[in-house]
């Protein structure tokens, strides 16, 4: 590798971060640095603010307190064309692919491209069906949204949020709705798309399985307190963490004061 | 982002060969695009000792030169050199996706059909919606009967909601247009009877027009504007998102759910918006009345009232519910066959009006000849 020492800072950091809705707290005191180039993933039960989290990141949510920083540069304060070039740095997957449902999925995909570069159209051909054949979905290109299935709509939805090289890629819950084999299958691409185009990548997900296929570090949500309540590899979170209710997380148990 | 790449040619003794420098990537390729065409045929090497590093954008374009290199000198290939780690992985990737042909995957092919095919294909799909809307008018009578024999199947929760955003929120607008309207007419009234020396029928001639005819009719036409719309589009928001078929799933009426609250609070609504708009048309003439005419108010309502019967006001409420049961029906129609995605709804919207203002006006033509022979 010829490439030189990384960049000092972090893909992504939050700091101090407190979402609020309606003057309703949902997260405070979120502090956390995502390096460059790792699997990161936000973990947590139903309703405890991992999506409010996540649209904080991506600049979705303007947070209550604290900020977000997209490789040094404060997402939460930019505006204008400093945001747009900082949005250009990322590409989100959303939960149910968010795909435009007037266009085909090569035209989902040359949208990007076509709005913010100035490459010729046969660049932005060849750039699609790169995208495409990457995620496997080559022979879908012209098929319209409503016409392919769940798991082709995620897949479409990588190869779009691909479209710009980003080097950090967020998705929220890329295998809910999918079968078991489909759901692997998608982690096996988040790898090698990992190992391809060495991006970051910020994963939402409440499956346990994903999450030892492919997490370098997590951190853990919890509602009740609103905050952070573990951060580390699963492994030692699932042997080693001191927290009660996060053991019993990784375990698929029923945590010890919730027991009848 | 690094600076600019640049492509040079140049002789390395006997061979030509293309250095390519600078970084790589979406932001510094666009321009060099243009470039391949002139370097493409001589070059018979790609050196690429110059890219520290490069993302598929730069690696597209480095294939894209070599492919057009071989194309243009029967197949001779240029191979690339000199790739550093990254590059050499990216161009790995990008070479595997791309070797397939660019699939100009056919648009479907549509059979030039005659003119007696496509004739008889209109009829066809004319007879299809024909049914479809028969069906529908026979769902919608049933649910209602349902709802008049056991109000308490009915959501009444919805109907208020309806009710207040169709007739409440509803009353600036017809107000404004209405007094616009009455305003209008007293205006022309004044200067075409007096013309004929018969001025002094304007108020006649407003009130007549108002409650008979217009103040039912822009009424219905705001309505259809703003409720009909918002009908369709809601409901063709919920058929897009499935929320139709969970309904369906769960045994739920369609009709039931989404249309019959719908068109109860339009039935409700629709004479109470149709009075407030004949006063303001009345008030509206008023206006010009006493300004242009020598009239006290009490002289001109007293003329307003001399043509106008129970019956006269009774033509212009039948026609109002007549109306509101057209708007809501076709409205909540369009918007229950509303097609894929979100386009879909706005093509439901704009049909839920123009079909809407179409039967308003029917039923206008259709109830004017009845009240006349009555």
């Amino acid at each position: 590798m010829s490439d030189g020492p990384p960049p000092p800072e972090p893909a992504v950091r939050v700091t101090g971060l407190r979402a609020a809705f309606d003057g309703r707290t949902i997260l405070e005191n979120v502090s956390f640095d995502v390096r460059r180039g790792e699997v990161f993933v936000i973990l947590g039960g139903s309703g405890c603010g991992k999506s409010t989290l996540l649209k904080h990141m991506i600049g979705l949510l303007h947070p209550a307190e604290g900020r977000v920083e997209i490789e040094g540069r404060d997402l939460t304060a930019a505006r204008g064309a400093g945001r747009q070039s900082i949005l250009s740095r990322f590409g989100v997957l959303y939960q149910s692919g968010a795909l435009f449902s007037s266009l085909t999925v090569a035209q989902n995909v040359a949208l990007p491209l076509e709005e913010f570069t100035s490459l010729p159209k046969e660049a932005i051909r060849s750039l699609v069906r790169i995208k495409l054949e990457l995620v496997g979905l080559l022979h879908a290109a012209d098929r319209f949204p409503s016409e392919i299935s769940g798991g082709m709509k995620k897949r479409a939805g990588v190869a779009r949020a691909l479209a710009l090289d980003p080097s950090i890629l967020f998705l929220d819950e890329p295998s809910a709705g999918l079968d078991p084999i489909t759901s692997a299958e998608l982690d096996h691409l988040i790898l090698s798309l990992r190992r391809v185009l060495g991006a970051t990548l910020v994963i939402v997900t409440h499956e346990l399985q994903s999450i030892y296929a492919v997490a370098d570090r997590c951190i853990m949500l919890d509602r009740a307190r609103r905050t952070i309540v573990a951060e580390g590899r699963p492994a030692d979170l699932r042997d080693g963490s001191s927290d009660p209710w996060v053991r019993a997380f990784f375990r698929r148990e029923v945590p010890e004061e919730a027991k009848p | 982002m690094g600076g600019a790449a640049t492509i040079r040619l140049e002789r390395d003794g006997p061979r030509a060969v293309a250095r390519v420098a600078g970084e790589l990537t979406l932001a510094t390729t666009p321009p060099l695009w243009r470039e391949v065409r002139g370097v493409a045929a001589a070059c018979e090497e790609i050196d690429v000792r110059g890219v520290p590093r490069c993302d598929s954008a730069g690696a597209a374009l480095l294939v894209h030169l070599r492919r057009e290199s071989a194309a243009r000198n029967g197949g001779r290939d240029a191979p690339i050199t000199g790739a550093v780690a990254q590059v050499a992985s990216m161009l790995a990737i990008v070479e595997d996706a791309d070797v397939h042909p660019i699939s100009p995957v056919a648009p479907p092919h549509e059979p030039d059909d005659g003119v007696f095919e496509r004739v008889g294909g209109a009829a066809m799909r004319l007879a299809e919606a024909a049914r479809g809307g028969l069906g529908y008018v026979g769902d919608v009578t049933a649910s209602l009967a349902q709802a008049l024999a056991s109000p308490r199947t009915v959501r009444w929760k919805d109907a208020f909601l309806y009710m207040t955003r169709a007739g409440a929120d509803a009353l600036p607008i017809v107000a404004l247009i209405n007094v616009l309207m009455g305003i209008i007419l007293a205006f022309q009234g004044v200067s075409l009877l007096g013309k004929l020396g018969f001025e002094s029928y304007t108020p006649e001639a407003v009130s007549v027009s108002v409650v008979l005819e217009l103040g039912p009719l822009m009424t219905a036409i705001l309505v259809a504007g703003r409720s009909g719309s918002a009908f369709a589009a809601e409901i063709g928001t919920m058929t897009v998102n499935e929320e139709v078929d969970a309904l369906r799933t769960m045994g739920l009426d369609r009709t039931r759910f989404l249309v019959v609250p719908k068109l109860l609070a339009l039935l409700a609504m629709m004479p109470l918006l149709v009075v407030f708009a004949d006063a303001c048309g009345l008030l509206g003439g008023l206006l010009i009345g006493v300004t242009a005419l020598d009239m006290t108010i009490a002289q001109y309502m007293a003329k307003s009232f001399e043509q106008l019967d129970l019956w006269g006001a009774s033509q212009g409420l039948i026609k109002g519910e007549a109306y509101a049961l057209s708007i809501a029906a076709v409205s909540c129609w369009r918007g229950l066959r509303t097609g894929n995605g979100a386009q879909g709804v706005g093509l439901s919207a704009t049909s839920a009006v123009v079909s809407s203002i179409f039967l308003i006006i029917v039923c206008d033509a259709v109830l004017t000849v009845v009240f006349h022979y009555v």
